[in-house]
């Protein structure tokens, strides 16, 4: 996976603590302003990861390249890279300004270019005016810009995000997804984000590292990643999905749910046991009579835009998202067109989320 | 209603309290030595206190070996907090366990075990400066006091520390470090400023331990007296009404003292 | 260099001036004069005589700890309460005596006691006969809670204060009169509080000389009075150790029972 002229390439990286593994051999290579996330659930690994790059732990086994120099034997404050830490870790004791000058102080800049650098930044996360505030009577949005302004001021090659729009509101959430965006494209740096909230890591990446149980389960592209999971986890961690065992009869067709389906998947062999899923947003409701299968709808929730209906097919509930509404118990068919049926190979026994 | 009984219950034990206390204030003004009259106005037993060298040679010590223990207790113990806070879990709790030793060892017990250790260590050091020719007989006195008070105070300074440090948001120093802030450094400009409310803390508890201490002076001192040893031996001895006017100026500092740190953390409270 | 390495310093001035003295207390209990292994200071411990005087101590801290837990409760809560939790000022006073020199305020109480102190005094005056008040264990008990009460009120009034006054709403809310609201509510959960007012108030008062002897007169011992005695005394250090240990033992295993009696109310707690 390491590719010579990346920024950062992590080869072999290993780390447990005490019994439990936290990273189990990752590979992983991130370009020049590239726009990459950490995504997975709490405990997969990817803040331990975060935290290699950053320098605050040291993997047990592995190389971390930073243009091409191994930088794991430099300690975390003589590294080019920058932190934004997950609750902030703002210094109460100092105000706005001196918080944003913190790095700058250290570095012994003069004091005319400390005081236009923070200026620029104050204006870069719409600060401005709020130099002589102490850093507690800043409501948590504006904490959050403070601690991405400090991190920012030292122009790091890259800045290490870790969760740092966990502890904000939704709608404060999504202004800032887009702000943090388009910060980014603008000053052209790295960006390594840590987040286990799939919809944010869809929203602002360029790649997407889908993570579990100390393993990267998929990079690529956050359409890629929707479209195309290369497994169950990744399908069900990513959106909803309908997931369901079957059987790969022959290329391009797929047994599950009792019925025979036509997909456009192929090179599984045949009569192979496969993972199957599909989308509730690709589950079509039609006439009973129509369908491919028939089932009977079970529920019907409301949802905002769409309803998500749960409808009852032998022993498996699928659920279903649509515009139009079928009442509790009325008796539907479901159509699946085959492009939007994902095979994929059975995961280990290991794995039950 | 209810209020009214509850304040009569508490001015009575507020009468418990401080009878004693105001008997003895009134005593130290009173020209006469016998407690039996009042023989008029005077501030003849201030001026008998004032002029008392063995008193006054006391109180000096008492707040030279408070100020030193204080100030040695707190680096030790800041320190110590910050190191233990760093550890492992582990070993972590051991230290922690072991430092809940000496705040739960009886004040008599410390007092004659660090008795034993001098003497024992004043034994080896005589022996072998005898045997180079150099004969050196050590006593118990400041000098072993002061070490007693340090030991007893650390643990506290520790335990005030500490939950500073767990509250203290865990990326705060790597925060440091990540701007550029070299390891040392990071602790003195980020973690002290953050502690600092449980380092004052220690510092006043140790203070206050040291200059209340009786006990583990009264073992570990022999060549010199603390102001608790001088009060104690003088109340052996008898009434002085000097010792009045000593309470009456103590109990006095303590009140303004009070006074002083109840104001403070109210205007604190306010802003 | 590592964070963890600011604790030693700590460490090693622990393990000479906690860790080693009380090894040295062990050491001296199993030898004689000699330095040979015996366990006969641990034999000569049960002698009617000790067991005396043992039993003197415990009963005197218990009862000590009982009338102290009378009296400081109500206190603590009638402080905590709405009536009075404005007035910071009343909480000053009833503690502002925990910061005097404890034989300050002991010798506040002889002077009332005494033969020819002030309550014989005034008795006399009006015309009634002098009565014995000093030198007897009445007068330790009394001088022992006069001088411990204060630390009784403050943990329960913390824990009292602690408390969410929500949680006495909610018991309220589910129909709970002010008796089972106190019962069931604010009174199992200021045990803590209970708990180490027990502990500051016993610990001190089982293993107290000073007190005995200023206000006993000498004429009986209590558990301290022998241990100091044998140590600066009769230098007999390897039964004074002895005792020391035994001292020790008592009030660890006291603490211990202690803190299992909170966890189990606790409900397994967090200790």
């Amino acid at each position: 996976m390491s590719r010579e002229n990346a920024l950062i390439n992590l080869i072999g990286i290993h780390k447990s603590f005490d019994e439990t593994k936290a990273l189990d051999g990752i590979d992983l290579f991130i370009d020049k302003r590239e726009f990459i996330t950490l995504l997975g659930p709490s405990g997969c690994g990817k803040t331990t990861l975060l935290r290699i790059i950053g320098g605050f732990e040291s993997p047990d086994e592995g190389q971390l390249l930073f243009e091409g120099k191994d930088i794991l034997d430099v300690p975390p404050f003589k590294r080019p890279l920058n932190t934004v830490f997950q609750k902030y870790a703002l210094f109460t004791h100092l105000n706005v300004y001196d918080n944003i000058a913190f790095g700058l102080k250290l570095k012994k800049l003069p004091k005319a270019e400390i005081e236009t650098r923070i200026k620029r930044m104050l204006q870069l996360v719409k600060m401005t005016g709020y130099e002589k505030r102490m850093v507690d009577q800043l409501s948590g949005g504006q904490q959050q810009r403070i601690a991405i302004a400090r991190a920012l001021v030292n122009q790091p090659e890259v800045l290490l995000l870790d969760e740092p729009l966990g502890a904000l509101d939704l709608k404060l959430r999504r202004e800032m997804q887009l702000e943090l965006k388009q910060m980014q494209q603008h000053l052209g740096i790295t960006f390594v984000y840590v987040t286990h909230d799939q919809e944010e890591a869809l929203t602002m990446s360029d790649t997407v590292v889908v993570m579990n149980e100390g393993r990267i389960q998929q990079i690529g592209t956050p359409k890629r990643i929707y479209d195309e999971p290369e497994n169950a986890f990744v399908a069900n961690f990513i959106g909803e999905s309908n997931i369901l065992s079957g059987t790969m009869i022959q290329d391009e067709l797929v047994s599950f749910a009792g019925g025979e389906f036509e997909c456009v998947d192929s090179g599984f062999g045949e009569m192979q046991p496969v993972d199957v899923v599909i989308r509730p947003e690709d589950v079509m409701l039609v006439g009973e009579d129509v369908g491919q299968l028939t089932g009977e709808v079970t529920s019907v929730l409301f949802k905002g835009v769409h309803y998500e209906m749960m409808v009852q097919v032998g022993d498996y509930s699928w659920k279903v998202h649509s515009t139009t509404m079928q009442p509790a118990g009325s008796k539907v068919g479901i159509t699946i067109v085959p492009f939007n049926i994902h095979i994929m190979h059975k995961e280990e026994s290991s794995h039950e989320a | 209603m209810r209020k009214f009984l509850r304040g009569g219950y508490l001015g009575l034990l507020l009468t418990f309290l401080y009878a004693p206390i105001v008997v003895m204030i009134v005593l130290s003004f009173n020209a006469s030595k016998s407690r039996a009259k009042w023989g008029g106005f005077s501030l003849q037993w201030y001026q008998k206190l004032f002029t008392d060298t063995a008193i006054l040679d006391a109180l000096w010590l008492t707040l030279r070996v408070a100020l030193i223990a204080t100030v040695v207790a707190t680096i030790l113990g800041t320190l110590a907090a910050i190191g233990i806070h760093a550890m492992k879990k582990k070993r972590a709790n051991v230290l922690m366990s072991v430092s809940y030793l000496p705040m739960t060892t009886p004040d008599i017990v410390t007092g004659v075990s660090l008795m034993l250790m001098f003497v024992f260590v004043f034994g080896l050091v005589y022996r072998v400066s005898v045997a180079i020719g150099h004969p050196v007989q050590l006593s118990l006195g400041f000098g072993t006091m002061l070490m007693a008070h340090i030991a007893f105070d650390t643990p506290y300074v520790l335990f005030s520390v500490m939950p500073k440090l767990k509250q203290m948001n865990v990326n705060l120093y790597e925060a440091a470090l990540d701007l550029g802030c070299p390891p040392l450094k990071a602790v003195r400009k980020v973690i002290l400023p953050e502690i600092m409310p449980g380092v004052v803390t220690g510092a006043l508890l140790s203070f206050t331990m040291s200059l209340d201490d009786f006990v583990i002076s009264y073992f570990t001192s022999t060549t010199d007296n603390n102001l608790s040893m001088i009060i104690y031996s003088a109340a052996r001895r008898g009434i002085d009404p000097s010792i009045y006017a000593l309470s009456t100026l103590m109990f006095l500092a303590v009140l303004v003292l009070l006074i002083i740190i109840n104001k403070r953390s109210a205007l604190e409270n306010v802003s | 260099m590592k964070r963890s390495w600011f604790a030693m310093p700590y460490i090693a001035w622990m393990a000479m001036f906690t860790i080693a003295p009380l090894l040295l207390v062990v050491f001296f209990a199993f030898t004689n004069a000699d330095g040979q292994f015996t366990l006969i200071n641990l034999r000569n411990f049960f002698d009617p005589t000790y067991l005396s005087i043992l039993w003197r101590s415990l009963y005197l801290a218990f009862f000590c700890t009982i009338i102290c837990l009378l009296i400081g409760y109500p206190a603590a809560f009638f402080l905590a309460s709405k009536d009075f939790a404005k007035n910071q000022a009343l909480f000053v006073l009833i503690l502002l005596p925990m910061w005097m020199n404890f034989l300050l305020r002991t010798y506040a109480m002889m002077s009332l006691l005494e033969d020819r102190g002030i309550i014989n005094n005034m008795l006399v005056s009006l015309g009634f006969e002098r009565l014995e008040l000093i030198g007897n264990e009445g007068a330790v008990l009394l001088g022992m809670v006069y001088n411990f009460v204060p630390f009784m009120i403050l943990p329960i009034y913390t824990a009292l204060k602690k408390m969410d006054t929500r949680v006495i709403e909610a018991a309220e809310d589910l129909g709970a009169n002010p008796f089972n609201v106190f019962r069931r509510v604010v009174f199992p959960l200021s045990i803590p509080g209970i708990v180490s007012g027990i502990t500051m108030v016993f610990m001190p008062a089982v293993t107290t000389f000073a007190i005995s002897r200023l206000l006993g007169s000498g004429n009986f011992w209590l558990f301290g009075d022998i241990i100091e005695r044998k140590f600066l005394e009769s230098n007999d250090w390897n039964f004074g150790s002895a005792l020391s240990l035994i001292m020790m033992l008592l009030i660890i295993a006291s603490i211990g029972l202690l803190n299992k009696a909170d966890a189990k109310q606790e409900g397994g707690g967090a200790w």
